[in-house]
This record gives structure tokens, sequence and C-alpha cells, in this order.
């Protein structure tokens, strides 16, 4: 399963890119083989604003249908409409051309809880 | 065999006519035919009878096999019902017939009522909504009435994750934020989080809707724990009824505290399910909610004739035209009577054991999440076969050639890989034994490496295996030809 170092984790199974203020969101290759063939994607309308905890998008597989969630609080300031046309990206590149959104955080604060690397491995382990 | 037949559409001849019909006599106003044409297939009676008993047999049905699908209780519709419910009386009558001429359905009705309150303990019913989902959103409607009565709808409604897809959606329909709560390692709600959420969002929360037994096979232990801590911040306790029938007879739900309970005649009283007929969805409520009921209900006059009561201020409204699913209503209090009180007891009694017998004689062949014993339904999942490459849904597709319905695939979502399997009490043990020993050689198939074997099944149904995800992706929702 890939990891990539760079990134951080949430329990949720999403990963997050940070860039300055700016956190670009997505599911984990674990997530991804989980839910089986994504069939659909949900996503936020641009500027809509969230809170951590709230679920911002819908991902419908096969199997089921989940809600995502959102680590943090702040405004959505892009979101990937590329996805939505070809939800089959979260299966086959869950780390690149399937980000979700990009979150414009207004308190960086509530990234403390997020999973480096290698702490997400462990917890993916531990689940298994 | 079955064989490849084309649409009726496709199979039409122009001027080729099954019936004598006579020359319509309607015209517009300047004398011409209203439509030229209607676009009806041109088809003779036996290309009609062919082709839709051609199609028959490409079903799979109760009356042809077993069908443990988890949750949805396929249990066999006793004949008695439907003989019943073709009585001229019954199945002639015209729902604006007047009171007088309609007394039989009205006292059907008002006896029907009787047993569901005596099964439920709780005093007041309708019997209107037309499936369960149909009640669950009667039910949540008269919880949010009863809140706006006290001035205040309130904004949250607590759901398990493990519950049906439907009490979420039912909720947000009436207008409520959902707070999920998980399941505990057990299986059981956990109620940590529960009482957490009970904490932070205090008397914001409009009602608890939890299912009971659960989807995944258990009987909550904290039920009247949970009740009371609502009660006392005002909220009413929701129970999604749809596995009744692991309790009917044993358990009252009023006892639990329970405020308002759907229930699935087609499940638990053996009106068709999955037999093409409709639902029914009763709801029962507590004291609190019994002036919020919609209408129309009967009542029993003094003089021992039944009437409908139409209005009642405080009422949701009508759900439904007329008296809701009628036919299904027969057919349940058919089912009650023939059973009885103790006939029922012994309903719940024999669910739950065959279900104990199947986990009991798969529990070394497949993962169980939580252990036993169950209620009416026993949950497996794929953990053990996976290993090997062989997914819950190879292992359904393997029954199909087994010659066997497949279980619940992928429900309840608190485990990966689920299998929910629900024998009901009309399955004999032979009958069972079949479906354990296909399961077996499954297991065994997939330990033994039949993994390519495994995504190239089934190979016995008419159409083999389908692609799902395509028809996801990209279905054809209009036939272009």
């Amino acid at each position: 399963m890939d990891i990539p170092s760079h990134l951080k984790y949430t329990a949720e199974h999403e990963w997050l890119e940070i860039e300055g203020n700016i956190v670009t969101i997505g599911i984990t290759d674990f997530a991804q083989s989980s839910l089986g063939d994504v069939v659909f994607v949900e996503l936020p309308e641009e500027g809509a604003e969230v809170s951590k905890g709230d679920h911002f998008a819908v991902v419908e597989s096969v199997k089921a249908a989940s809600e995502v969630y959102t680590p943090i609080s702040g405004k959505v300031v892009e979101i990937n409409t590329d996805l939505v046309d070809a939800p089959d990206m979260v299966n086959s590149n869950p780390f690149g051309d399937a980000w979700f959104v990009k979150i414009q955080m207004s308190d960086t604060e509530e990234l403390e809880d997020a999973l480096d690397a290698s702490a997400y491995e462990a917890y993916v382990e531990g689940i298994q | 065999m079955p064989f490849e037949t084309d649409l009726l559409i496709h199979q039409s001849v122009k001027g080729r006519c099954g019936v004598d019909l006579p020359t319509p006599e309607v015209r517009n106003r300047t004398g011409q035919n209203l439509r030229e044409s209607i676009g009806l297939p041109e088809v003779s009676e036996p290309q009609v009878m062919r082709h839709y008993t051609r199609l028959s047999h490409q079903n799979y049905s109760i009356d042809e096999n077993f069908y443990p699908l988890g949750s949805c209780t396929m249990k066999h519709n006793p004949r008695l019902n439907e003989k019943l419910a073709r009585l001229e009386g019954f199945a002639h009558l015209h729902p604006l017939q007047s009171e007088e001429h309609s007394q039989g359905a009205l006292e059907v009705i008002y006896q029907l009522t009787d047993w569901l309150k005596k099964l439920s303990g709780m005093p007041g019913l309708t019997l209107d909504p037309a499936a369960g989902a149909h009640g669950e959103l009667t039910g949540m409607m008269m919880v949010r009435k009863a809140h706006e009565a006290k001035g205040n709808p309130r904004k949250i409604v607590l759901v398990p994750d493990s519950a049906h897809g439907t009490n979420p959606a039912t909720a947000a329909t009436c207008k409520y934020t959902i707070v999920t709560i998980k399941t505990g390692d057990d299986g059981m709600v956990d109620m940590d989080a529960f009482n957490a959420a009970v904490k932070e969002h205090g008397e914001d929360i409009a009602a608890f809707m939890l299912t009971n037994p659960s989807t995944c096979g258990l009987f909550e232990p904290n039920v009247k724990v949970i009740a009371d801590t609502l009660h006392d911040i005002g909220a009413y306790f929701y129970c999604d009824g749809a596995n009744f029938n692991a309790i009917v007879g044993k358990v009252l739900p009023g006892d639990l505290g329970i405020d308002v309970m759907q229930i699935n005649l087609h499940k638990t009283f053996s009106t068709p399910h999955g037999g093409g007929g409709p639902g029914s969805g009763p709801v029962m409520v507590s004291e609190a909610l019994v002036p919020y009921l919609p209408i129309p209900y009967v009542e029993k006059k003094k003089d021992g004739t039944f009437a409908l009561v139409k209005e009642n201020e405080t009422s949701i409204g009508r759900i439904k035209g007329f008296h809701g699913q009628f036919g299904m209503m027969i057919r349940a209090l058919a089912y009650m009577m023939s059973h009885g009180a103790d006939g029922l007891q012994k309903v719940a009694e024999d669910a739950v054991l065959n279900a104990n017998y199947i986990l009991h004689n798969l529990k070394d062949d497949f993962h169980v999440p939580y252990p036993g014993p169950c209620m009416h339904e026993c949950l497996l999942t794929h953990k053990k076969q996976k290993e090997h490459g062989v997914t819950t849904m190879n292992i359904a597709k393997a029954l199909l050639d087994a010659g066997y319905h497949p279980m619940t695939v992928y429900f309840p979502l608190v485990v990966d890989g689920a299998m929910l399997i629900e024998p009901t009490e009309t399955e004999s043990r032979e009958t069972m034994d079949g479906f354990i020993a296909a399961m077996k050689t499954i297991a065994k198939r997939a330990q033994d490496g039949d993994a390519t074997a495994f995504h190239a099944q089934p190979q016995t149904t008419f159409r083999k295996r389908l692609d799902e995800t395509q028809a996801a992706r990209k279905p054809v929702l209009v036939e272009d030809k």
C-alpha cells in the first residue's frame, strides 16, 4: 500500500498536503482500496465555509456511499471538477490527480492532530 | 431453459393486434381522433404470454429456494394469506364505498391495529404508511410536530453508524442535522460516544434513531438506559423496528421506553416481500405522540360498528391516499390469527435459533466480527478469504452458481466485507444444511487458491459476470436502438 512520506494523514483516511495556509485534501490508497471501484464523487461549492469535523464530500463506490470529513476549518478555495467527471481517478491515482478540494485554513493549530506517514501506516496496520 | 428475448416493443409488427378493439369514439372538436398512435407494442396474445413467462423463468424468488437476504426477512408467505386477500368482498371493495358498506374492511383495520398495539405494548398506531421508510418519515414527522407544539422543533437527530441508511435520510428529510454515533468494538452503540453527544448537544437533540435488533444482528443491551437519557433531555426515542421478527411476542417495545417505532408488515408478518407485492409500514407511538397520528384512522362506535375518523386538529395530516396498503393488512392479520400469540412467539424463537444454527456451523470457516449468540441474522465477513484474493462479492457470485440467492453484502458498513445472513424461521434444517455446505465449499475453494475461478463466476446464470462498476459509472438509462 502506498503512503507517501511528504503528506499528513487523518484517522478518517484522508491525506493532507500543506502549503502555507492552503491544505489540499484527498483520500488515501487504503481508503480507495477499501471502498472498491468509485463511481461517483460529490464536492462542495467553491467558497463554502467548513468547520472541523464537517463532511464536505461524498464518495460513492459499488459497495457504499461514504462521507469525507474535513480535519480543519476554513474556506473551500478550489475544487477538483475533473474528479466529478472521472471518479475512477480516486482508484487509479488517489494521491495525485484525485485531490478533492483546497481549503484555506482559518486555524492552523487544528493540524496538530494530523498523523505523519509512519504514524498513519501503524494506524492502518492496527485496524487491518 | 431461458433464452434471449427481445423487448416487446421490438417484437412489434405494424397492424398486429391480440384483441379485437372497437373503433374509438372519442374525437376532438374538429372530428379527428385525439391521437393517431399511442405507441403500444403491436403483438399477439401468445407473444405477450411467452415474453413474460420467459422473463419469469429468469427470476429468483422465495418460492423457488432459500433467500437469506439479511435485514430483509425473506420468509415464506403462507398461501392462506393469499386466499383471504382474494375474497371478493375485500378484493373488489372500492376505497370510496360508504362506511356502511365497508364494515368488514374497517373491522380488519381495527383488529390489526389492536393486535399490533398488544404486540408492541404501545398505545397509538397508524397503518397508513406504504412501507418501512414511509413509516420512518411518518414517525419523524410526528416527532417534529410534537417538538413544535412545545415551541421548539430542535435541530439534531442522533443516528448510529450501523443504522439502516433510511434512518439518516428520514431525519434529513425532516430538516434535522444528523450526528453519527459510532458502533463499539462489541457491535453495540458506543455508550461513551452516545453520552458525549448528549452532553454536547443536550436539548438541541430531537430524537435518537436506533435499529434494534441492530443490523449486526444484535440486541442492544443498553436500550433502557438510552431511553431514560433521552427522556431526561426531552428527546424522543425512535426505534427502527424492521427487525421486529426477532423479538415479536418476546419483548414489548413499549416496555423499553420507545416513543415511536415503525414495523414492516411485509417482513415480520409475511405479506409478500420481494414477491412483487407492496410494503406496509405501520407506526406505533407512545402516549406523548398519540395526538399527532395521521388521519384517517378507524374507531369502534358504541353500537359496535366501525367508523373512519377523518378530522383531528393536532394530527400531522394525511400521508397516503385512502387507507394505506389494505391488501397487506388482510395478509398480516391472517398471519397473526393463524399463528396466534403463542405461534408468533415461536416465530421469533425459531428465527433466532435458525440464525444461530448458521452462525455456529460457519464460524470456523468465516470470520465472525461479533461473537454470538446473535438474534435473527448473523454477520460474517470475508476477512479469511480476502487473504486468498476472494472477497465478499466473489463469494456472493459463487453462491449464485450453487443455486442460492446471496445474503446481504457489504452491509452493515461498520465491518469490512460484511455478509449478513437471515434464514428466517420458515426454513427447514435440511435447507440450511444445504446452504451451509455450499458456504463451506466456497471457503475451501478460496483457501485452496481458486481465486481466478471465482472471478469468472457466475457461470450458470442467464447473464454471466456483470460489470457493476461500468453500470454505475456509465448507466444506460434510455435505450438507443
